[in-house]
């Protein structure tokens, strides 16, 4: 099969004086690697790491990268563990291939702690067969030698580069990895430093590659409208005047297909079924959008959705009220303590939306679908922005019947993930479309596709209801979260785990959950679950603190209870230590307790998800007109030891962001199955000026490195809502905060 | 279809295409300058930022019809074999995450510090209104143009 996505330039940068960069073409290493023969590992060696005797060591990124800063992480675990220097190292995406490198994929924040171990073996590997290779050359024992800067260098002083030992390292026997051994963190020399990200030069000079930008030789464009009553099916249109707009050369309905929905990974079951439509195909992107935007399609709405968010509410509400659910925790003081008439009792109502993606590139996907001539087997290539590419394979199985190995697939860089691209009912259609255009297509869905097609992170309502006895602690807590189901199964990020704080941590509470059927597709949204739970659970912690007259901060740390973890023997559960430790630094770096002027507030909010354990407080300043300015968020994390310090900071900065842009300005509404917004003037995204100032501290506890992608933004929301109460009084119990009149600026 | 003659970073060019095709789209598809990205179509993000005559429009609303001047794009915002300040500083702060919103990141803040070689973050905040960043890398690209300022002024004192 041809290559056609390989035309990207491999641009080598030198600084020069003064701060520029000179650009210089320079071969693939890949290439280079190859002709020299100095392939360096065993199989599974290869696959990441290549040196060229050149000294140019590439090393393959096998992780899909989306704005994650994956791509640079993980190669940082295998340079330093070779002893390589990062100066030396080439980057490149590693090919869609599960035989090398296993499942590709990029979700829940699980790169980092799924892979570091894999990456370092790769990297002590590496490094043990130069040594053995510098041993024989140098005839000394290994023992007297030592990897670094990029050389094999012994005791005496002497030295040999990676690339003088390349050719003769391929030939060393591959280390039993059982037996390798680890640098000592206190010797690291890239992990833990600031590391810009390697793409970071593509794209400043706009010649990155995203799944939009593919160009493929004789490929149409595509366009695909499906039906705004969510579920509908196209049953003819004006398909003459169609066709006869300039630009356009085909236009067909599809009909619905189920198979494309069937998934190996249970997460993603029945979530990519081919909906009905009709696709327009062009010459290029302007004349199948211009084509679209004429459409005058005949749907059979008979089967389609009827979900209405205005009804969700009163339904929510009306639950909310009933002793109904189902039971998932209860303690024996509960009624007792809410019926002592010496404690206090609050009792409350929190309600959050629906919201879309909105990645700034929208969905897309290319397809090239070759009908098997002369007896051959049909067979396609595919090039799809994907946080799990590989998983396009047994779409083109289930919906073409493709065999898997007559499929290629390329997975590009992504313009924006956060869950919305685990998902390829996108990349369904632009198969479909491919199939019966006979042609290589490139689909792009227009903005306003993107948010009707979302998989939105789910709105929900949870009652809480607490009692605080007279010396001013918490007697009983009544939790009841009503969320969303589809056939009785809830919805991705509806309902509780089970190691929700109220759940795990705190003794007296009764925690029930009901659920409403819903047909609205709904799925991963960054922190699924835990970025709406925490707005209503850290908010309410919040309520109760005030109600027993306390300091949230000692309030909070009384909650902790003793330093423990919540389930003995997991590194991925919450450990109350580690909450208290972040709680603390982040009061100490925010100067927590000092008085603020009317108008102006600090708010508090902890969250434990993905393994993080993360605390923030936000300062806001709030005018009698409800305009408010978040002016500072003081962030303090433990995810174990960072390794890239930019990428982690990065993360957080942009979680922050994310979460105060959702808090304050997005909420996607239906009405009778139609999502009533449109594109960015009715689902605006926070702005530069609206940003506030984001402090960032890292606790580098002596725990496993885990990820950073999703855990710093749930507890965004329930800090600046305690914030705006701390400077006006009112509480929030509604998202978006446009709800309550307040407005960001 | 009909023919409009172009300039596109430095070079002149003739395009055969419908009146009301968006400059966005006659740079990316016919053109094959796939650095400006579409985002909205509306004008609402800025990811399509390109500049004619040193000022930056949003190209998805531009008909080909209605562009008068010089265009550069991302591809063209610096000479060759160089980079512009700018590109340099947003290596230097490690700006982007995703990445496709920073060609137009870029390009609206070039426009600025070529009218305003020292900007105050309320200038930057002014000039990149128009420009999403779902990402959030709002205050690296705050940092990184102040940074790129001092590169321009840096010159500017050493030509001096």
């Amino acid at each position: 099969m041809t290559h056609t996505m390989n035309r990207r330039s491999f641009l080598k940068a030198s600084v020069l004086t003064g701060g520029g960069f000179l650009l210089e073409m320079s071969l693939p290493a890949s290439l280079l690697g190859e002709e020299l023969g100095t392939l360096v590992g065993s199989k599974e060696l290869n696959a990441y790491i290549k040196i060229a005797s050149d000294g140019q060591i590439t090393i393959y990124s096998a992780t899909p990268e989306m704005g994650q800063g994956i791509k640079t992480t993980l190669p940082m675990v295998i340079a330093e563990e070779m002893g390589a220097k990062w100066e030396d190292v080439v980057v490149l995406d590693a090919p869609i291939d599960p035989k090398k490198f296993g499942m590709q994929g990029a979700g829940g924040s699980t790169s980092v702690p799924r892979n570091f171990d894999i990456m370092r073996r790769m990297g002590a590997s590496a490094r043990e067969m130069l040594i053995s290779a510098a041993s024989k050359s140098m005839e000394v024992n290994r023992e007297e030698l030592e990897a670094r800067d990029s050389k094999v260098i012994h005791a005496s002083g002497e030295s040999l580069t990676f690339g003088q030992l390349a050719a003769s390292a391929v030939r060393q026997p591959v280390p039993d990895p059982e037996m390798l051994s680890f640098k000592d963190p206190r010797s690291y020399t890239i992990i833990g430093q600031a590391i810009s990200s390697v793409d970071n030069l593509v794209i400043a000079t706009g010649r990155t590659e995203f799944g939009i930008d593919v160009d493929v030789p004789g490929m149409k464009y595509a366009s695909y409208t499906r039906c705004p009553k969510i579920g509908g099916v196209a049953v003819s249109f004006n398909e003459a005047e169609i066709k006869a707009l300039p630009g356009v050369v085909d236009a067909f309905i599809l009909q619905p297909d189920a198979r494309s929905g069937k998934a190996s990974m249970p997460f993603l079951q029945g979530l990519a079924e081919l909906q009905g439509g009709v696709a327009i195909v062009g010459d290029d992107t302007w004349s199948v959008f211009a084509a679209k935007a004429k459409l005058k399609v005949v749907w059979d709405e008979s089967s389609a959705s009827t979900d209405t968010w205005t009804t969700m509410v009163e339904n929510g509400r009306k639950i909310a009220l009933e002793a109904s659910g189902e039971t998932k925790k209860d303690s024996d003081r509960i009624d007792a303590a809410f019926a002592d008439q010496n404690n206090k009792v609050i009792d409350t109502f929190y309600q959050f939306p629906y919201v879309a993606h909105v990645c700034m590139e929208p969905m897309n996907c290319t397809v090239d679908f070759r009908k098997g001539v002369a007896g051959e087997p049909d067979g396609m290539e595919i090039w799809v922005p994907s946080q799990f590419p590989g998983q396009v394979v047994e779409i083109a199985a289930n919906l073409l019947g493709v065999a898997p190995q007559n499929v290629e697939v390329h997975g590009t860089r992504m313009g924006g993930g956060f869950g919305r691209r685990a998902v390829h009912d996108f990349a369904a259609e632009a198969m479909a479309i491919s199939h019966r255009a006979g042609v290589p297509v490139k689909l792009t869905w227009t903005r306003t596709d993107d948010i009707h097609n979302d998989f939105f992170r789910v709105g929900g309502f949870e009652q809480y209801k607490g009692a605080i006895d007279p010396e001013g602690k918490v007697a009983a807590l009544e939790q009841h979260y009503i969320g969303f189901s589809k056939g009785g199964q809830p919805v991705i990020g509806s309902g509780l785990r089970g190691n929700e704080f109220t759940m795990s941590a705190m003794k007296q509470t009764r925690v029930r959950q009901s659920m409403i059927d819903i047909r609205t597709p709904c799925g991963a949204w960054r922190a699924p679950g835990s970025n709406t739970n925490a707005f209503a659970e850290q908010s309410f912690l919040h309520e109760l603190a005030e109600l027993a007259g306390r300091d949230h901060v000692e309030f909070l740390i009384e909650l902790m209870g003793k330093p423990r973890w919540l389930d003995e023997g997991n590194v991925n559960a919450m450990n109350t230590g580690r909450a208290i430790d972040v709680i603390k630094l982040v009061a100490e770096k925010a100067g927590w307790g000092r008085s603020m002027p009317p108008g102006r507030g600090l708010g508090l909010s902890f969250y434990f998800c993905h393994a993080a354990h993360v605390a923030e407080v936000a300062e806001v300043t709030v005018d009698s007109k409800k305009n408010f300015t978040v002016d500072r968020v003081t962030v303090a994390v433990d995810v174990g030891p960072i390794i890239n310090m930019s990428g982690a900071i990065s993360q957080v900065q942009g979680s922050v962001v994310d979460g105060l842009s959702t808090m304050a300005l997005q909420e996607i509404t239906m009405t009778n199955g139609v999502i009533d917004q449109h594109n960015f003037d009715d689902y605006p995204v926070m702005r530069i000026g609206q940003t506030p100032l984001i402090d960032v501290h890292f606790i580098q506890s002596d725990n496993p490195s885990t990820g950073l992608g999703e855990p710093a933004l749930p507890p965004l929301a329930p800090a600046v809502t305690n914030a705006i109460y701390a400077a006006t009084g009112e509480r929030i119990r509604s998202m978006p905060l446009s709800h309550g009149g307040y407005r960001l600026v | 279809m009909s023919k409009y003659k172009l300039n596109v970073n430095g070079e002149n060019l003739e395009v055969d295409v419908v009146p009301d095709m968006p400059l966005l789209w006659v740079l990316r598809d016919k053109l094959k300058l796939t650095g400006t990205k579409y985002g909205c179509g509306i004008a609402q993000c800025g990811a399509c930022t390109v500049h004619i005559d040193g000022l930056p429009v949003r190209s998805c609303v531009l008909p080909i019809s209605a562009v008068a001047g010089a265009v550069t794009t991302i591809e063209g915002l610096a000479g060759d074999g160089s980079l512009h300040p700018l590109q340099t500083a947003w290596m230097e702060h490690d700006v982007p995450q995703c990445g496709y919103c920073q060609s137009g990141q870029i390009m609206s803040a070039a426009a600025l510090l070529a009218s305003n070689s020292s900007p105050s973050d309320d200038d930057i905040d002014e000039a990149l209104a128009g420009n999403y960043c779902r990402c959030g890398t709002y205050i690296r690209i705050r940092a990184a143009i102040h940074t790129a300022a001092s590169f321009y002024n840096a010159d500017k004192a050493g030509a001096a």
